[in-house]
């Protein structure tokens, strides 16, 4: 009986991490990450609901949000104190969540192509790709900053889409609430937190 | 003969920008709250009449929205033209040229795009990129009514582009060029017609931009100057600032 429930949890554990085991090659981990994204998004099986599990799953998985929440703080996160910045990070992970299904779901139905990777140092690849939308609208590119300091786990960082960054542009964003705010954390934290709840 | 008549004019916006913004941030705001009630009332009108006609011009059959689409796209190149000469860059004048010479022609009057099979595929060229070539700061920022998003230079850059570019010679000025000629009319329904081609095209971006922003003023602004930036570079900055991350 130990032995059954053994191999069932070696099998269990085996499938649930080949569902998120993509590719170390920066440009084969795209590639395969995306694919099996927009397969989710448009299959006509699954829920709205399961389709946002889904996503979200991926993303804590493969986007590396803690970077990205720090980033997106500016210079701020230097001088703030490690209790809010924890808070910080927290919300910002829910509201990154609730945003990317939303957004992910305008390229459903659209064929996915990666271009080329090119590997600008030991940390970052930037992997060219190219998005064509089936409804023949014109072709959106789409570079992945992919961040590779562990080779074995490349992290996605950034998505520059039609040559803009959308964490630059998140970055910008949360900039120009903190300067109007007198630069409190827990302004733009509240600000996340009313997004998250409407 | 046209484009050195014309100079004169480019020569005194320049003058005019080394004065009043020769150091001047992207980031800083000329007169923020200004824009901002500007910025709304701009959505606004948006919601009210560009999304409709937006949304309207999205349900023409492809055909016609595609040749539309490329038809105001062709007369754009002929601002690339002499921004292309003054900024130096000829393989970019080859395209311009050559795409308009052969899309004006074969294209039938730019309703098609035969240019771009065989490789032409111009660059739109305005004078406030020329002037970024050139080492002119953005200036500060500030939004316009109807218009959006602009800076100094862009702002100076865009009423200079109807000194420099021949459609606006023959339409706005109602010049004769090449024996042919126009009306104002003409100008304002080419520059209309492509604005709400471009808001067809980003329609869905404008929708998810709007839910997923939590300042929309400041997205729009972010996405605004990173664009401009990279239209004057002819190429995508790559954002370095990850620095105290990468450990």
């Amino acid at each position: 009986m130990n032995k059954i429930c053994v191999y069932l949890i070696t099998y269990i554990f085996i499938i649930h991490t080949s569902l998120f085991a993509y590719s170390t090659d920066p440009k084969e981990f795209v590639s395969e990450l995306v694919t099996e994204v927009i397969s989710k998004l448009s299959d006509k099986n699954l829920t709205d609901d399961e389709k946002a599990k889904f996503v979200e799953e991926i993303a804590l998985e493969n986007v590396d949000i803690k970077a990205l929440s720090l980033y997106t703080l500016g210079e701020i996160r230097k001088s703030s104190e490690k209790q809010i910045l924890i808070k910080y990070q927290n919300t910002f992970e829910k509201y990154f969540l609730k945003s990317l299904t939303s957004r992910l779901s305008d390229y459903s139905n659209s064929d996915f192509k990666v271009i080329e990777a090119d590997k600008k140092s030991v940390n970052y690849t930037i992997v060219n790709s190219q998005i064509v939308p089936v409804d023949g609208g014109p072709k959106i590119k789409i570079d992945w900053r992919i961040y590779t300091k562990n080779p074995e786990k490349p992290l996605i960082r950034d998505l520059i889409v039609e040559g803009l960054s959308l964490a630059r542009t998140q970055k910008e964003e949360f900039s120009s609430i903190l300067s109007s705010n007198d630069n409190k954390v827990e302004i733009l934290i509240q600000k996340l937190e009313e997004f998250i709840n409407n | 003969m046209y484009l050195i008549k014309n100079l004169k004019i480019l020569l005194s916006v320049l003058v005019i920008l080394l004065t009043f913004a020769p150091n001047a941030q992207s980031t800083e705001e000329c007169f923020e709250n200004t824009s901002r009630a500007i910025f709304k009332f701009n959505m606004a009108f948006d919601d009210l009449v560009f999304e409709p006609l937006a949304k309207g011009y999205n349900k023409l059959p492809d055909p016609i929205k595609k040749g539309t689409s490329n038809f105001t796209s062709n007369i754009s190149t002929l601002l690339s033209i002499p921004n292309n000469i003054l900024q130096g860059n000829f393989k970019q004048l080859g395209h311009s040229v050559g795409s308009f010479a052969i899309n004006s022609t074969v294209g039938i009057f730019g309703f098609l795009n035969p240019a771009e099979k065989i490789g032409l595929i111009p660059h739109n060229e305005d004078v406030g990129q020329t002037l970024g070539h050139y080492g002119f700061g953005p200036g500060c920022y500030f939004v316009l009514p109807i218009l959006g998003p602009s800076t100094l230079r862009d702002s100076l850059g865009m009423l200079a582009d109807t000194f420099v570019d021949p459609f606006a010679h023959i339409t706005l000025r109602e010049k004769e060029l090449l024996s042919t000629s126009g009306n104002t009319l003409d100008y304002y329904s080419v520059k209309i017609t492509s604005s709400i081609d471009f808001r067809a095209d980003n329609d869905k971006n404008f929708e998810s931009l709007e839910a997923n922003s939590i300042d929309l003023y400041s997205s729009l602004k972010s996405i605004y100057l990173q664009d401009r930036e990279n239209k004057i570079n002819n190429s995508i900055k790559e954002e370095d600032d990850w620095g105290g991350l990468d450990n």
